[in-house]
């Protein structure tokens, strides 16, 4: 899943202050997994700010509507009814989310109210980790089903540094280096020796090197 | 011989070759890498002049390696994959090259969490093993890694580093190995305290026959005072230092732990020439440059053989 965070109080309380009415829009998809910006993170936050400005004597009127998935404009649509009434809208979906709700509805402010921050899976309950940077071009089979790029510090391809100790990486003890967790897992598997061969240097295309990326289906894309 | 280089030659007579270590100024201030440089003239083969090291900047490594050429003196160019992609390291290959520099160390570099600019972005285009390649490639095939043909191609001598000590040991000598088979020319160890485990490790790198595939040079690092010895111990990642060299440094009133940290080196030296596949040794004294001939010479490394730049 894409994970978030919300930002701080204060940073979403400094944007909402020109206005008066305002959408506060979840999402039902990632944000809610992980607890972010779902349904109930929405209610969450709508009270919040509320009671802030009403500290500063001043009254915040707040629509709530938590989308199916605020990535895909089908849904943004649901939103068409209430734009008219609200002067700007906080999305608390991941910036895809932000970006389509300001593509669709041109003259109207949208800030985020979350930090998007990776595509990772849960470790535990409340504890998210980082598992993919979307390079385009996947090496996990030759990687034993752990990512380099991802999970590496230095996102080594032919790992790991001289920096590895009893398995955590030199930048935190607290995490797991990736290399360590690759030989484990190709001695698991029995294929050590798969270790031995170089992998190559990444062509980034595939990644952000080669600019913002599209996907086009041309058997879905009519 | 592959290259013009002092080092490929020296490991060609078949003596053992002496290496050393510059860190350059964190300012604009040729003259102190200049000074460095002098205490070691005579006294080692080439000299590394370390790329950001510790991730904190200093004068570039290209800029401080002219200068120690301009002394005549032979630089080993440390690069690090961290600060900079395939066109910038291919870029200063090229511009090291025309000023005579044709020793070069490829490294992954230190994280940024632990410099003075932590928050600036790490590059890490290529790592080590494929640092390597691109540069023998560059070498050997005359080619860009982009694939296209180099005008006079630069004809590096290319060393890497190995640490015998980090985990997970059973895959240090394979890590090596993919290292070799990458074109590494030559390898600086990490500072070697525990000789019980890098004799080890050397056993497997025999078993293997890389010691002939490569010329491995032993790091040395002498310690000052017990405090920097259990500073290793204990926060330097991938150090290690047994509880023995703390309690030997210890065991000495503290004007005098210096000179057990020298004797500590010599010793170590004395009785990894006798390892077979050490080729030569690097005495990487940080901030201590002016000991280095002292180490050298009772260590019986002494005199160095002359070879022509």
């Amino acid at each position: 899943m894409i994970t978030a965070e919300r930002k701080p109080m204060e940073e979403l309380i400094e944007c909402l202050r020109p206005y008066h009415r305002i959408l506060l829009v979840g999402c039902n998809e990632c944000v809610t997994v992980c607890s972010a910006g779902g349904r109930k993170e929405v209610g969450i936050l709508s009270s919040a700010l509320q009671m802030a400005f009403m500290k500063e004597g001043k009254a915040l009127e707040v629509k709530e509507i938590t989308l199916e998935r605020q990535c895909d404009p089908e849904y943004i649509e649901e939103l068409v009814t209430h734009i008219d009434q609200a002067e700007a809208v906080m999305s608390m979906a991941c910036g895809c989310g932000v970006q389509e709700i300001a593509r669709r509805f041109k003259t109207k402010p949208v800030f985020p109210a979350v930090n998007t921050t990776f595509m990772g899976a849960s470790e535990r309950q409340g504890v998210w980790a980082e598992r993919c940077q979307g390079c385009g071009e996947c090496v996990l089979g030759l990687t034993g089903g752990v990512c380099p790029i991802a999970r590496c510090s230095k996102r080594l391809l032919n790992g790991p540094c001289g920096g590895s100790t009893n398995g955590k990486c030199e930048v935190d003890p607290d995490m797991d280096c990736a290399w360590q967790l690759i030989w484990d897992r190709l001695k698991a598997l029995g294929i050590e020796d798969r270790y031995e061969e170089n992998i190559a240097a990444k062509d980034w295309r595939t990644g952000r090197g080669g600019g913002p990326r599209k996907i086009i289906r041309e058997d879905l894309a009519k | 011989m592959k290259t013009e280089s002092v080092l490929e030659k020296v490991f060609a007579s078949g003596e053992l070759a002496v290496t050393s270590e510059c860190g350059p100024p964190r300012g604009a201030v040729p003259e102190k890498i200049i000074e460095k440089a002098k205490m070691l003239q005579g006294y080692v083969d080439a000299v590394n002049v370390t790329d950001n090291q510790t991730a904190m900047v200093r004068m570039s490594s290209f800029a401080a390696c002219v200068f120690i050429r301009q002394l005549g003196m032979s630089p080993i160019l440390q690069m690090v994959t961290r600060d900079r992609n395939r066109l910038a390291m291919q870029a200063d290959i090229l511009g090291a090259y025309s000023h005579g520099i044709d020793n070069i160390l490829c490294l992954s570099g230190d994280h940024p969490h632990f410099g003075d600019h932590p928050m600036a972005a790490n590059v890490h285009d290529i790592d080590s093993v494929q640092f390597v390649q691109m540069i023998r490639d560059m070498r050997d095939k005359g080619k860009f890694q982009g694939g296209d043909d180099i005008l006079n191609p630069p004809k590096m001598y290319i060393g890497a580093a190995a640490n015998p000590f980090a985990d997970p040991f059973e895959l240090r000598v394979a890590r090596l190995a993919k290292k070799i088979k990458a074109g590494t020319d030559f390898i600086q160890t990490q500072c070697i305290y525990n000789l019980d485990k890098f004799e080890k490790w050397m056993e497997g790198v025999r078993d293997r026959g890389l010691h002939e595939k490569v010329n491995i040079m032993a790091g040395i690092t002498p310690m000052k005072t017990v405090g920097m010895a259990k500073y290793m111990k204990n926060r330097v990642p991938g150090m290690d230092v047994p509880d023995e060299i703390i309690k030997r440094m210890a065991g000495v009133p503290k004007e005098k732990q210096a000179e057990e940290g020298i004797k500590i080196s010599v010793e170590a030296i004395e009785r990894l020439k006798d390892v077979e596949g050490v080729k030569g040794f690097h005495v990487m004294a940080i901030e201590w440059e002016q000991k280095v001939p002292e180490i050298v010479e009772r260590a019986g490394l002494l005199p160095r053989p002359t070879i022509d730049l």
